[in-house]
C-alpha cells in the first residue's frame, strides 16, 4: 500500500505531494530529499529508514516516489511509478519539471483517480482520457449519463473499451518492433544474443470487435502444419490484459477485444536462431603508452533491399585522450571528449555493405597505472521491414457483428538502443 | 469568523480573489493556494474562503477543493462541518463520477466531526447502481475502519463488504478483497487481538471460486489485490492445491510484472501442498520464462525481481539452470543491478558453463567501479569453490588479474586464494611465489590477513616464510587487530614447522603481542600459545596445526525456516530484503519472542547438532564460519554458543584445556564474542579471517543472518542487548 506519493526535483524541491494514507506528515518529504536527493552515494532503489520505506524512479532529472510503511509490494510500487510515467508521457508528450509544473492541477486529478487509499486503481490510458481531460467538465444533467458510460467502462470486463467506437473506415495498424540485446566478447563470440518484442498495435474498429492474431509460433504451426521451417521458437510472451490468458494458456491462441487506439499486444522474448543485422569487427591496438590506433568494420548483415538507418556508433576512447584522428568513408565521426567516446554516425547502410573507420587516439602521458577498462562498443541503429528473431504476422482477423471488412497493415522494425554492445 | 491574517501578502491577495465575483478568478485563486499548499507553505488561513467555492458545477474545481480539504480538515474542525452539507448532497448526485468523488474525499477528511455524517451515504454508496461508485465506497470502508472501527462494525459495514465479494462486477470484487484485506491486518495488528484470532476476513472455499472467476476478468492491479488473498488461502486438500495452480498459472503471461510475480507467490505457496512429481516439475518449468522475461523490465522492477529470483533459486536450484547467460551483466546496468545479477551468476554455475563465467567475470574485473569489480572477483573465488572442476581454471584467471596489479584488484585476489587453498589445500602451491611478490601492494587488514595465513599455513613449503613473516612481526603494534591475530598464529605455525629457524621470531611475537598489544583478544591468544608451546609442544601442534574441514558455499542465503517464509511473501520489501517483515515494519521493536517462535525448533536442532560436532572435535572449525557450514545454520551467535558449551562435560574439558581438541578454533569463538562486545556487531571474521569473504553473497545477507537468529541470544549474553537497542535505522546502512 502506496501512503503517499511524491515528484521531486533535481534539487529535491516538492513539484507534486499527496498523502493517501494518514501515517505520515508531509514533512516526511524533508526526509527524502536529505537521505536520498543530496546523497551522491545511493545505490539502490528502495531505502528504508526505521519503519518506513521509499521507493525512488529517477528519469529525466525527477524523482517519482512512493512511501510506504509496510511490508508494501515492491514490485507493484515500481510497476505503479512506471504507469504514472507512461500516463504523463502520453499526457503531455514527455515528463519533465516543465510539464509537471505547467501541469499540476491535471496530475493531482489523475493521482487521485489512480490510486485511491494507496491501492491502483484503473491506470489505463485511453479510459482515463475520457473523463480526465485538459479542458473542464461542466457537471450537469446531460453530462451524469455521458459520466455513466464513462464509469461503467471503467470498471467493467472490458474496462479498456467503449461500446459505441464508430469509424467510417475500419482500419488495424500492426508494429512488430524488435530490440536486440547483444554481448559479443572481444574473440567475436556471440556471449548473449536475444530479441524482446514488442507488438503494438492500433485498431480503430468500429463496435466490440473479437480479434484473433497469428504468428509463425513453432508451438502453433508444428501442431497444425508440418515441414514449415521458418517458424519461430518464443521463449515467453506477455500480453495486454485484454488477452484471454486461459485461452493463450490450453490452445496457444491469442483472442482478444482489443482497446480503442494505440495499445501494446504483447511483449515476447526469443533466444534461438537471433540474426544479427549489423556484425562488427573492431581491432583495437594499445600503440606504447601514447597511442591507440583503432580498425573498426561494420558489415550489414540482411537482404540488400533493406537497409539500416540511424546508424550510431560510440567507440570508447581512454580517458587520457588528447585527439582521435577519425578516417570514414561513410557517415561523419567525431571526437566527444566529455564522454569519451567517438560517436560515428551513419546514415544509412544498405544491405550487404561495409563500412570501416580507421583512427587514432592521442594519448597525454599521465602516470596513473590503471589499465585502460575498454568499455564496450555501442551500436544504435534501426532496421524496416526486418525481425532479427524472424518472427511474422500470419494473420489478424476480426470479427464483428456488423460483419464489416477491416484493412489491416503490418509493419516490422529492428532496432538497438544502448543493448548492443561488442567489446574489444 | 478566524482570525484573519494582515491586509498585505500573498495569502491576502488570495483571500480577495477566491471572493472574486468572476468565476475564472476564482478557480485561478485555488490553482495557485493549491501550488503554495504543495511546496509547503501554510494556506490553511484561507480555509473558508476556499470552502465558499466548494458548490460548483465545475468538476475540475471541486476536485482541487477537495484536495485542499484533505489536507487541512484536520487543523479546522469545526469549520469542516461546514462542508459536510455539499459532500452529502454530492453523494446523490445523478452524476456517478461526482457521487464516487464525494465518497472518496469524504473517507480521506479524517475529522472526528465528519466520520458520523459519513456513515449514511457510505450505506447508500455500497448499494449503489453503478459499478464506479461501489468499488470507491468499498475502499472507503477499509478508510472508516482505519479512522473508528466501531462505526463499520456498528453499521454493519464488514458483513456487507463479505456480500460484495459475489459482485457482479469484477473490479468491485477486487476493490472489496483489498479493503477486507486492509481491515483484516489492521485488526490482526492490534495488540489487543491474540494471535489466534482469525481475524475478520477468512476465505471459504466459496470464496475461494468466486476469486478464482475474477482472477481472469479484473484490471491488473485488481488481479494483484486477488492473488495476494490467494497466497493466504489454506487449501483444504492437496486437490484444491492443484486446482488453484491450475487456474493461476495462465497469469504468468501478464504483461504487468507485479502480477507475475504475484502468481508466483501463490504458485509457491500452493506447490507445497502438491505431490504429484510431474505437476510440481510442469509448474516450475512454466515458472522460468516469465522469470527471465522480468529481466527486459526497467531496472528498478528489474532488481526486485533479481531478489525474487535470488530466494527462488535457494528453493529450487533447478528452476534457472539453462539460463545463465541472461543474468550477464550489461556495461549499463545499474550497479544495483549488477551486484544481485553476479550472485544468481554464481548460484547457477556448473561445470557446463563455468568457462563463460569465468570469462565473464574476468571481463567485468576490469571495470572502473571499485564495489562492482571486488564483487566479480569474489565471484571468481566462489565458482571455484562451488565447483571443483573449474578450481583449476578460477586460479589461472585470478592469476591473470593479479598480474595487473591494480591494487583492489590484487588484495581482493589474495583474500580469494586463501579461500580457494582452503578448500583444494596443497593443490596450487606454484602460485604462492606470485602472492607473496606482491607483499608490498597490500595494504588493506583482509588482504593483509589472508597472505598471512596462506604463509603460515605453507611455512614448511616456503623458504623464506620466516622473512616474510618478520616484516609483519616488526610492525606488529601497528597493525589491525585481524592481521595481528593472523600473524600471532602464523608464527606459531611456522615454529612449530621449523623450530629451528624460527625459535627468535616466535619468542619476539609472543613477547610483543602479551606486553605491547591493547587488545585483549591478541593478548588471550598469545598467553594461550605460550602455554601450550611450553608445556607441551605435541598438544600445541594438535591443536595449531589440525585439520581444517574444507569449506562450502552455502545453499541457501537464509535459514531455511526464513525461506519458507519469504517465499511466501514473495515480490514484497521483506523478500527484496531477505529478512522479515518484523524487522522493518512495526515501531522498529522486535519482540524476542516473535523472532523465537519462527526460529526456535531450527535453533534446538542446530544446538545439538552444534554440541555433537563439538564433542566429537571435528568440524569444530565451522563454528567460525556460522553462515558457512550447513550443520549449525541458524546458530543464534558466537556467544551463546559458547554458552552452550560450557555447560556439557565435554566442553568444559575442552575450556580447560585437557582435551586433544582444537583450542584454536575455540579461542577464536572467544575472540568473536569478545569483539561484539566492544564493537556492537558479530563479526566471526575477526578470528581466523575467514568469517566475511565467502559467504555473504550480498551484502544484506551478512547481517541478516546474525538479526534473524538474534532471538535466543540476549537472554544469557551481555553483548546483543546492545545490539538489541540499535535502532532500525541500521537498515539504511545496509543499502
Amino acid at each position: 500500500m502506496i501512503s503517499a506519493f511524491f515528484i521531486f526535483n533535481q534539487k529535491g524541491e516538492v513539484l507534486i505531494s499527496r498523502l493517501y494514507r494518514t501515517d505520515f506528515k508531509r514533512s516526511i518529504a524533508d526526509v527524502f530529499r536529505i537521505q536520498v536527493v543530496s546523497n551522491s552515494d545511493v545505490r539502490s532503489p528502495i531505502i528504508t529508514l526505521g519503519s518506513t520505506s521509499f521507493f525512488h524512479v529517477r528519469i529525466n532529472n525527477l524523482y517519482v516516489v512512493a512511501v510506504t510503511k509496510t511490508n508494501a509490494n515492491a514490485a507493484l510500487v515500481f510497476e505503479f511509478c512506471y504507469r504514472f510515467i507512461n500516463i504523463c508521457k502520453s499526457y503531455f508528450g514527455k515528463i519533465d519539471e516543465e510539464s509537471i509544473k505547467n501541469n499540476f492541477v491535471l496530475i493531482y486529478e489523475l493521482i487521485d483517480e489512480i490510486n485511491d487509499f494507496g491501492y491502483p486503481q484503473n491506470s489505463e490510458i485511453d479510459t482515463l482520457k475520457t473523463y480526465i481531460t485538459t479542458e473542464s467538465i461542466v457537471s450537469s444533467a446531460i453530462a451524469a449519463e455521458e459520466s455513466s458510460k464513462i464509469t461503467s467502462q471503467a470498471t467493467g470486463a472490458t474496462s479498456w473499451r467503449r461500446g459505441d467506437v464508430k469509424y467510417k473506415k475500419n482500419e488495424a495498424f500492426v508494429d512488430v518492433v524488435e530490440t536486440v540485446n547483444l554481448s559479443m566478447s572481444a574473440k567475436g563470440n556471440v556471449l548473449r544474443a536475444d530479441v524482446d518484442g514488442h507488438i503494438q498495435m492500433r485498431a480503430y474498429l468500429t463496435g466490440t470487435p473479437e480479434c484473433k492474431f497469428g504468428l509463425n509460433d513453432k508451438l502453433v504451426i508444428d501442431k497444425s502444419e508440418r515441414g514449415i521451417s521458418d517458424a519461430v521458437e518464443l521463449d515467453d510472451c506477455r500480453f495486454h490484459q485484454c488477452v484471454r490468458l486461459n485461452d493463450f494458456d490450453a490452445t496457444r491462441t491469442i483472442s482478444f477485444i482489443p482497446p480503442d487506439g494505440e495499445f501494446e499486444l504483447m511483449r515476447y522474448r526469443s533466444t534461438s536462431n537471433v540474426k544479427l543485422p549489423l556484425r562488427v569487427i573492431a581491432t583495437v591496438n594499445e600503440v606504447g603508452t601514447t597511442q591507440v590506433s583503432y580498425t573498426i568494420t561494420v558489415k550489414a548483415n540482411f537482404n540488400n533491399k533493406l537497409s539500416a538507418t540511424n546508424v550510431v556508433l560510440r567507440i570508447p576512447t581512454p580517458l587520457n585522450t588528447t585527439t582521435v584522428d577519425c578516417k570514414v568513408a561513410n557517415g561523419k565521426a567525431k571526437y566527444v571528449p566529455g564522454e569519451n567516446v567517438v560517436v560515428w554516425k551513419i546514415p544509412r547502410v544498405q544491405g550487404g555493405q561495409e563500412c570501416t573507420y580507421t583512427g587514432t587516439a592521442s594519448l597525454a602521458s599521465t602516470t596513473n597505472r590503471q589499465v585502460w577498462a575498454r568499455p564496450p562498443i555501442d551500436v544504435d541503429f534501426q532496421v524496416l521491414m526486418f525481425t532479427a528473431s524472424g518472427l511474422i504476422v500470419r494473420f489478424l482477423k476480426v470479427f464483428e457483428k456488423s460483419n464489416y471488412q477491416s484493412v489491416k497493415w503490418v509493419r516490422y522494425l529492428t532496432k538497438a538502443s544502448g543493448t548492443y554492445q561488442i567489446r574489444f | 469568523m478566524s482570525i484573519r491574517a494582515p491586509r498585505k501578502g500573498e495569502n491576502y491577495e488570495l483571500s480577495v480573489d477566491l471572493n472574486s465575483e468572476y468565476r475564472e478568478k476564482r478557480k485561478d485563486a485555488i490553482k495557485r493556494t493549491i501550488a503554495s499548499m504543495t511546496v509547503g507553505k501554510d494556506v490553511s488561513g484561507l480555509f473558508p474562503d476556499v470552502l465558499k467555492n466548494m458548490q460548483t458545477d465545475d468538476l475540475e474545481q471541486k476536485k482541487l477543493v477537495y484536495l485542499y480539504l484533505m489536507n487541512y480538515a484536520k487543523t479546522q474542525p469545526e469549520l469542516v462541518i461546514l462542508a459536510v452539507n455539499t459532500f452529502v448532497k454530492d453523494s446523490d448526485d445523478p452524476n456517478p463520477l461526482v457521487r464516487a468523488l464525494a465518497i472518496r474525499t469524504m473517507g480521506c477528511l479524517r475529522a472526528e466531526k465528519i466520520i458520523d455524517y459519513l456513515c449514511d451515504p457510505l450505506q447508500k454508496c455500497l448499494r449503489d447502481e453503478n459499478p464506479y461508485v461501489r468499488k470507491t465506497a468499498a475502499l472507503c470502508v477499509a478508510k472508516l475502519y482505519d479512522l473508528k472501527p466501531e462505526l463499520v462494525i456498528d453499521n454493519g459495514f464488514l458483513e456487507q463488504l463479505q456480500e460484495m465479494i459475489s459482485d457482479s462486477n469484477p473490479m468491485v470484487v477486487a476493490n472489496t478483497v483489498a479493503a477486507l484485506t486492509d481491515i483484516h491486518i489492521a485488526a490482526t495488528s492490534q495488540p489487543s487481538t491474540s494471535s489466534s484470532d482469525p481475524g475478520v476476513f477468512i476465505i471459504t472455499p466459496t470464496i475461494l471460486n468466486k476469486l478464482l472467476i475474477a482472477l481472469n476478468e479484473c484490471s491488473e492491479w485488481g488481479r494483484v489485490a486477488v492473488l495476494n488473498a490467494l497466497a493466504r488461502y489454506v487449501a483444504q486438500d492437496e486437490k484444491e492445491s492443484e486446482h488453484i495452480c491450475e487456474r493461476v498459472v495462465p497469469q504468468f503471461q501478464h504483461a504487468n510484472g507485479s502480477v507475475v510475480l504475484a502468481a508466483v507467490k501463490v504458485i509457491m505457496i500452493h506447490m507445497r501442498n502438491v505431490r504429484r512429481e510431474e505437476l510440481i516439475k510442469q509448474l516450475v518449468r512454466k515458472m522460468a520464462p516469465p522469470l527471465v522475461t522480468l529481466l527486459s523490465s526497467p531496472p528498478e522492477v528489474q532488481w526486485v525481481a533479481l531478489r525474487n529470483i535470488n530466494l527462488l533459486l535457494q528453493k529450487r536450484p533447478d528452476i534457472l539452470s539453462n539460463e545463465m547467460r541472461v543474468f550477464f551483466c550489461k556495461y549499463n546496468d545499474p550497479l544495483y543491478v549488477k551486484v544481485e545479477k553476479l550472485d544468481i551468476m554464481v548460484r547457477l554455475a556448473n561445470e557446463k558453463n563455468v568457462d563463460a563465467l569465468l570469462s565473464e567475470l574476468k571481463e567485468y574485473a576490469s571495470e572502473v567501479d571499485v564495489d562492482f569489480v571486488r564483487k566479480s572477483i569474489k565471484a571468481i573465488g566462489q565458482a571455484a569453490v562451488k565447483i571443483d572442476a573449474g578450481a583449476e581454471r578460477c586460479v589461472n584467471v585470478l592469476l591473470d588479474l593479479i598480474a595487473t596489479r591494480v591494487s583492489y584488484v590484487v588484495q581482493e585476489a589474495v583474500v580469494v586464494m586463501k579461500d580457494i587453498f582452503r578448500k583444494y589445500p596443497s593443490t596450487y602451491e606454484g602460485v604462492i611465489p606470485t602472492l607473496c611478490a606482491n607483499l608490498d601492494e597490500l595494504d588493506e587488514p583482509e588482504a593483509k590477513a589472508s597472505l598471512i595465513w596462506i604463509i603460515g599455513e605453507y611455512a614448511n613449503k616456503i623458504d623464506n616464510a620466516d622473512e616474510l613473516l618478520g616484516i609483519f612481526v616488526d610492525t606488529f603494534t601497528e597493525e589491525s587487530y585481524p592481521v595481528q591475530l593472523q600473524t600471532l598464529t602464523a608464527v606459531v605455525k611456522l615454529f612449530l614447522k621449523k623450530p629451528d629457524s624460527a625459535q627468535a621470531v616466535v619468542q619476539r611475537v609472543l613477547t610483543t603481542a602479551t606486553k605491547d598489544c591493547d587488545s585483549p583478544d591478541v593478548r588471550d591468544r598469545a598467553y594461550i600459545y605460550w602455554r601450550l608451546l611450553s608445556t607441551d609442544p605435541a598438544a600445541a601442534k594438535a591443536v595449531v596445526l589440525a585439520h581444517r574441514p574444507p569449506i562450502s558455499i552455502p545453499r541457501t542465503s537464509v535459514s531455511p525456516a526464513l525461506l519458507e517464509e519469504l517465499l511466501g511473501e514473495i515480490s514484497s520489501l521483506a523478500s527484496v530484503y531477505h529478512k522479515p517483515e518484523e524487522t522493518f515494519v512495526g515501531r522498529g521493536r522486535v519482540g524476542v519472542d516473535v523472532v523465537r517462535k519462527g526460529t526456535d525448533a531450527e535453533d534446538r536442532f542446530s544446538t545439538q547438532k552444534a554440541l555433537q560436532t563439538v564433542v566429537a572435535g571435528q568440524q569444530a572449525e565451522n563454528l567460525l564460519d556460522f553462515d558457512d557450514g550447513p550443520a549449525v545454520e541458524g546458530q543464534p551467535s558466537g556467544l551463546a554458543a559458547t554458552e552452550v558449551l560450557s555447560q556439557t562435560p565435554a566442553a568444559a574439558n575442552l575450556l580447560a584445556g585437557t582435551s586433544s581438541n582444537p583450542l584454536d578454533d575455540l579461542v577464536s569463538i572467544f575472540g568473536g564474542g569478545g569483539g561484539s562486545s566492544a564493537g556492537g556487531g558479530f563479526s566471526f571474521g575477526g578470528g581466523t579471517g575467514f568469517g566475511q569473504s565467502l559467504m555473504s553473497p550480498a551484502a544484506p545477507s551478512s547481517m541478516g543472518s546474525p538479526m534473524v537468529g538474534q532471538g535466543s541470544a540476549p537472554a544469557r549474553s551481555p553483548a546483543p542487548p546492545q545490539q538489541q537497542q540499535q535502532p532500525q535505522d541500521d537498515l539504511l546502512g545496509l543499502f
